[in-house]
């Protein structure tokens, strides 16, 4: 299983992300080995298709991937929780869903 | 404090459909500018509680105004157009205004959205940072803006008078 982590410094929302996603993979038992990248620039996130920070793909899949549609930029990225409320990180739920298909 | 220690003066174009300059707050004895906009996964999840504010304490002359200055070209989410339908979508009871030279949040020095700054009747900023400790409403435990509110209308300083924004980076022009 290929896991990215791309993420963008100016938003301060991924260390929490990361947190999430090592949390998920430990309660799931599996041994994943995260390849983190950091976006700098808009070119990037044009190349790398990435429309925010932070942007988690399972297998090249986003975890979100109505999300993942939305135009390439260095922002901070609108998840939605289960009830609808929005966050700056995706649910556990949309974690252990990606992680486990 | 890292922010400027008095109010900037501004005259800028609201989702209403009328500019709003410093001066027609004056009566305000709070005024409060939140540097904001509508793209922010931060914005959104503190949005609420800050029209909760402004529904709270207009009654005792409080003016919550959020400013948007983000460089609309490159995040076209926040455009004035954007703008008038998010206001309109989430109710906002306060005005919101927009910035679209940036000047407002260069004066202020602002850096985040949302980022709070409030002002007493002299309009001294007497609190500068977050709205609060946790973007979960569930889990804040300081109240930092509704303190300084109530701080500002007792002719007090509140208990926390700078704290760390949290949230999306303004987006500057290049």
């Amino acid at each position: 299983m290929r896991v990215e982590f791309l993420f963008w410094a100016g938003c301060p929302s991924h260390p929490e992300a990361r947190e999430l996603l090592d949390d998920v993979l430990a309660a799931r038992e599996l041994d994943v080995e995260v390849e983190m990248r950091e976006i700098f620039t808009r070119e990037e996130a044009v190349e790398l298709s990435f429309p925010g920070s932070p942007t988690i793909r399972v297998d090249g899949r986003d975890v979100d991937p109505e999300g993942a549609a939305l135009p390439p930029a260095l922002t901070c990225r609108v998840y939605r929780l289960p009830d609808g409320r929005p966050s700056p990180v995706p649910s556990r739920q949309q974690l252990e869903e990606a992680l486990l298909s | 404090m890292s922010a400027i220690a008095t109010t900037p003066t501004f005259d800028l174009p609201g989702v209403d459909g009328r500019n709003h300059s410093l001066e027609a707050y004056a009566d305000a004895p709070v005024l409060v500018l939140v540097q904001s906009c509508n793209h922010c996964p931060y914005v959104l999840a503190w949005e609420g509680r800050i029209n909760d504010f402004q529904r709270e304490y207009r009654d005792r002359g409080v003016r919550i105004v959020a400013i948007s200055s983000n460089d609309a070209e490159a995040y076209p989410a926040d455009s004035f157009e954007a703008m008038v339908e998010h206001a309109r979508g989430a109710g906002y009871e306060f005005d919101y205004l927009y910035d679209e030279s940036q000047d407002v949040a260069r004066a202020l020095g602002a850096e985040r959205t949302p980022e709070a700054f409030v002002y007493d009747a002299d309009r001294r900023l007497v609190y500068h940072g977050a709205v609060d400790d946790s973007r979960e409403e569930e889990g804040v435990s300081a109240h930092y803006l509704r303190d300084a509110i109530e701080a500002a209308l007792a002719g007090e300083a509140p208990p926390v008078a700078d704290t760390p924004p949290v949230g999306c980076t303004v987006k500057w022009r290049s």
